[in-house]
């Protein structure tokens, strides 16, 4: 399976998503610059955690604007899979890719810090290597993740089976305790989690593979 | 030119001295522009010149096997093996972060890290230094309580965005940094041996290119504004800092790294303190070459800029580089691709002269190499430094080791600092195998060779005013154990000098004894010195800062799990690995107890034994070699009882039962701070015993791990016995309980 990662000019976690798909998973993995207009081969893309263009605006408002969202969208119109992590995440969302807004944090300060969560569904292609109701410890690093959306939004989203992880520590303030959420497609996920930061035991957890194990599985059998 | 013999109220407005006046008139053979004069000005600052200090700093020990690069450069670099070397150096940034902490601080992590990407590196790690005053003061807490949190969130702002751990570090609360903090900066960065780069011009004829943020107004003598006292005044200061931009710097270090790829560039160096000025001069100065620029082309933010102003301003990132003739294209179109603005602004020449003109007209012409490394050198008077008194000057309290326990894990010092550390991301690039405050280093793995790098930054202002050489030994001492217990070899080290007015014989006093005993400690423990800085004025009305050296050492591992502070199974042996210590009424007053419990400063610092310090750090790491210590923690600030109790601190409910063999008074037994002890949990007791007598050191096994609590006796009567949720409370939201 081959991975595309896209850089933009202020990402900074694009080396370690490259890492955990191309050395701990074990697949193929390339960079994507971001005034790319295609995505070339690539089976998933990863939007990864940063800070996409500097993000003194809103994180993401401008990112949604660049060349390779364009390819990106596309991408998810036509079916591929798109994990969003972190400020991954907020550009989907800025993006319309995925509905909400991610604010800042209820304590108004940055936090990195390895919470507890739980997998929200199992039925997706970012989460069906997961047990049902799965605890997974994962790290957090943002300052803007505090998950916000209408009532309506919100119960669209239980309803329809699209929270695809939850906070057990809850500590950004997100509403309903939404870690992760998939479209309606079932194939573009935002979390703010860092799963490629839970990728092989020195980095202190491994639980962040399933993520990457899902996607593998989903891409293998599709 | 324009120049005019200058009145001494414009010299003296320069921080010049009459003599130093004289000096420039001499070197130049007539008076000196307006622009130069301020070149002069900032170059001969205390910040860029090292005026006072340079004459002692000869005295530390700066080679060694692995050492690559040693003072002189923008950092050190020593190699790490495998074709890799780290390039790591610390950084001040006191001043401005009194004025502006938010600003101040993340402009101080800017600076640093320029100097390790200057280099060819590529930073992976970075741990600071903080010293603020108390938050609890009554008359100063707020502000000190606000500076704190701006400095806090400046280093994150900057160091999350740019995409480098801030892995670790150390804060330390005391009322002589009411009106000084102090907020210095380690940066760490690593590349292949081969890429390494230098900050050195050559070439007669290669163009000088100036690549990053455009040139405005700010920061206009930042580095004369570090080399003075804080009067009322300097409240007014305020434009003299500069603001920072992490998404311009992300975007030079990804830039500067790829455009040295193409093999065109010839040297490099960042625009820091004192900006184009000390950018041009040096870079020529190390390359025996002249340089010479015209400001019209410099890439400016404002109109209407004097030469003065462009050549003096500090607008933050900025670098300048020489590249090779013909190639200029290759360099270009890398900071096109990266959308930074890159200007051609002069020339590399053959006279040794810095030759800025302005409208094409010459505004300053000065020899580099006289403007660089030829700044006056004083070797100032130095007398005794300030005595402290010998004994407690009231009677001290009647020990109470239960109640004390508590009342130090939730001391500013010693309390959980998980309120500043999760505000920074410690986890960025996934090199990072330690969590801040579970172990007694941090460790960063360099993916590409299988090793690891360990850190260690450490200082002790109250050590050190009881006697500065032997305070900065034991500060040595401490970052080496720290190394030691999770197994690394400490191998080199970097250094800040924070000091007051060097002015003032008692203050040099310091300045030299501390520089002597790191010299001596940094030999015998062959950890050279690679680089560092020097922050001296370090005054607010008058009164001085303790005195303040802070020491950042590196040591090398294999890249493994790395060795935690909790406890994490019971029935383990407890090993005091150097054993109980001595102490007494004198070698009491600088440790935490004196400091919170009696409230005092007295007597001297913990005694030292250097050979018995290397003997246990080397027992030490050959225990860990062994896979023989499942937890480990060295016997630091808080003493033993402390230590012990940070170590039951961890998820886990791990608590320890001890009793200690020793006829010490009890609250020198838990409190003392004498170094040369580390905490081991083990499951081995006997293997631990036969290394440490190997080594000729102490270890008795003082008790066990338990299920519940811990319990601290001697020769079997309970000193105190606490339930870890009374710790834990204690310990872990005391700096939030202050802050807020």
């Amino acid at each position: 399976m081959k991975f595309g990662v896209i850089v933009f000019p202020g990402s900074n976690c694009d080396h370690d998503a490259f890492f955990a798909v191309g050395n701990n998973l074990g697949q193929q993995a390339e960079f994507i610059w971001h005034d790319s207009t295609s995505l070339g081969d690539v089976d998933a893309v990863i939007l990864p955690g940063g800070f996409s263009y500097g993000d003194y605006l809103r994180c993401g408002a401008i990112a949604k604007f660049s060349p390779v969202m364009q390819a990106v969208k596309k991408f998810a119109t036509d079916g591929g899979l798109v994990l969003g992590v972190c400020n991954g995440f907020q550009i989907l969302v800025e993006a319309g890719l995925l509905p909400g807004a991610l604010v800042r944090n209820r304590g108004l300060k940055f936090i990195c810090k390895e919470l507890r969560l739980t997998a929200g569904t199992t039925n997706s292609p970012f989460t069906c290597a997961a047990a049902p109701g799965q605890e997974l410890r994962l790290p957090i690093a943002h300052g803007e993740g505090c998950y916000v959306a209408d009532e309506r939004t919100l119960d669209e989203l239980e309803a329809e089976d699209r929270v695809a992880f939850r906070y057990i520590d809850n500590a950004n303030g997100s509403m309903r305790d939404i870690a992760g959420i998939l479209n309606r497609e079932r194939n573009v996920m935002g979390m703010m989690p860092h799963p490629e930061r839970a990728t092989e035991p020195l980095m202190g957890s491994t639980d962040g593979l399933v993520v990457f194990q899902s996607m593998l599985r989903s891409a293998v059998t599709a | 030119m324009n120049t005019t013999a200058f009145s001494p109220e414009i010299i003296a407005q320069h921080q010049l001295t009459p003599g130093e006046y004289q000096k420039i008139v001499d070197i130049l053979g007539r008076d000196p522009s307006y622009t130069e004069l301020g070149i002069f000005s900032v170059m001969w600052s205390e910040h860029c010149s090292y005026k006072s200090s340079r004459l002692h700093l000869k005295k530390l020990p700066t080679r060694g096997k692995l050492v690559v690069q040693g003072p002189g450069e923008n950092a050190g670099i020593i190699d790490i093996g495998g074709g890799w070397v780290t390039a790591f150096k610390i950084e001040s940034h006191n001043h401005p972060s009194f004025i502006e902490p938010f600003q101040g601080a993340a402009t101080g992590v800017g600076g640093i890290l320029r100097d390790i990407f200057t280099m060819g590196a590529r930073p992976i790690a970075v741990m600071d230094a903080l010293r603020f005053g108390r938050p609890d003061d009554a008359a100063n807490g707020a502000r000190n309580r606000r500076i704190l949190a701006g400095v806090v969130a400046g280093i994150a702002h900057y160091g999350n965005c740019f995409g480098v751990p801030t892995v670790g570090g150390e804060t330390v609360f005391e009322p002589c940094y009411d009106g000084n903090p102090l907020v210095n900066v380690f940066a760490l960065g690593v590349c292949r041996k081969e890429d390494i780069f230098y900050a050195k011009a050559a070439g007669v004829g290669n163009p000088v290119i100036y690549v990053g943020a455009r040139t405005g107004r700010d920061g206009i003598h930042g580095a004369s504004m570090a080399s003075a006292e804080f009067t009322e005044e300097s409240k007014q200061k305020r434009p003299n800092v500069q603001v920072g931009d992490p998404f311009m710097e992300k975007l030079l270090l990804e830039a500067c790294l790829e455009a040295m790829k193409t093999g065109a560039i010839v040297g490099i160096q960042d625009m820091g303190a004192a900006g184009l000025t000390c950018s041009t001069c040096e870079m020529g100065s190390r390359g025996e070459v002249g340089i010479e620029i015209e400001l019209d082309r410099v890439p400016q933010r404002e109109t209407g800029m004097t030469p003065y102003e462009i050549m003096l301003s500090e607008s933050q990132e900025r670098m300048l580089l020489v590249a090779d003739k013909g190639r200029e294209e290759e360099v270009f179109q890398v900071f096109r691709k990266w959308g930074l603005e890159a200007a051609e602004i002069g020339v590399v020449t053959g006279d040794g002269k810095l030759r800025v003109r302005h409208h094409g007209e010459i505004v300053a012409e000065i020899p580099n190499r006289e403007l660089a490394d030829e700044a006056p050198l004083y070797d100032r008077p130095h007398t005794q430094p300030p005595a402290a008194p010998a004994t407690p000057r009231a009677a001290r309290k009647p020990a109470n080791v239960q109640d004390a326990l508590p009342a130090l894990l939730g001391a500013p010092d010693l309390c959980s600092k998980h309120w500043i550390w999760e505000q920074y991301d410690y986890q960025v690039r996934t090199n990072t195998l330690t969590v801040p405050e579970r172990s007694d280093a941090a460790i960063v793995r360099v993916k590409e060779t299988g090793a690891s790098i360990a850190m260690s930054l450490d200082g002790n202002q109250r050590y050190c005013y009881l006697s500065p050489r032997e305070g900065t030994k034991l500060i040595v001492a401490e970052c080496c154990r720290n190394l030691s217990v999770v197994g690394a070899e400490p191998v080199a080290a970097t250094n800040n000098l924070n000091f007051g007015n060097p002015e003032r014989p008692e203050i040099m006093a310091q300045l030299v004894e501390s520089i002597e005993g790191m010299a001596e400690a940094c030999s015998f423990f062959e950890t050279p010195i690679t680089g560092g800085n020097v922050s001296l004025y370090n005054e607010t009305l008058g009164e001085g800062v303790y005195p303040s050296p802070v020491m950042g050492i590196v040591g090398l591992m294999k890249t493994a799990a790395p060795v935690t502070i909790p406890f994490k199974t019971a029935g383990r042996a407890v090993v005091l690995l150097g054993g109980c210590g001595s102490c007494d009424e004198t070698r009491f007053g600088g440790t935490e107890y004196a400091k919170e419990i009696d409230k005092q400063l007295w007597g001297l610092p913990p005694a030292l034994d250097m050979e018995y310090e290397r003997r246990v750090q080397r027992a030490m790491r050959e225990i860990v070699a062994e896979g023989l210590a499942e937890s480990a923690h060295d016997v630091s600030a808080g003493g033993l009882a402390v230590a012990l109790a940070e170590c039951c601190l961890g998820a886990a409910e791990m608590g320890a039962q001890v009793d200690l063999d020793s006829d010490l008074r009890p609250e020198f037994l838990c409190f003392h701070e004498g170094p040369s002890r580390i905490v081991i949990a083990t499951a081995n007791a006997k293997r631990v015993a036969e290394i440490a007598a190997k080594h000729e050191v102490a270890a008795p096994v003082i008790g066990s791990t338990i299920e519940k609590g811990l319990e601290i006796r001697q020769r079997g009567v309970t000193l105190g016995s606490w339930e870890l949720a009374l710790l834990r409370a204690a310990n872990g939201e005391a700096l939030e309980a202050y802050v807020r």
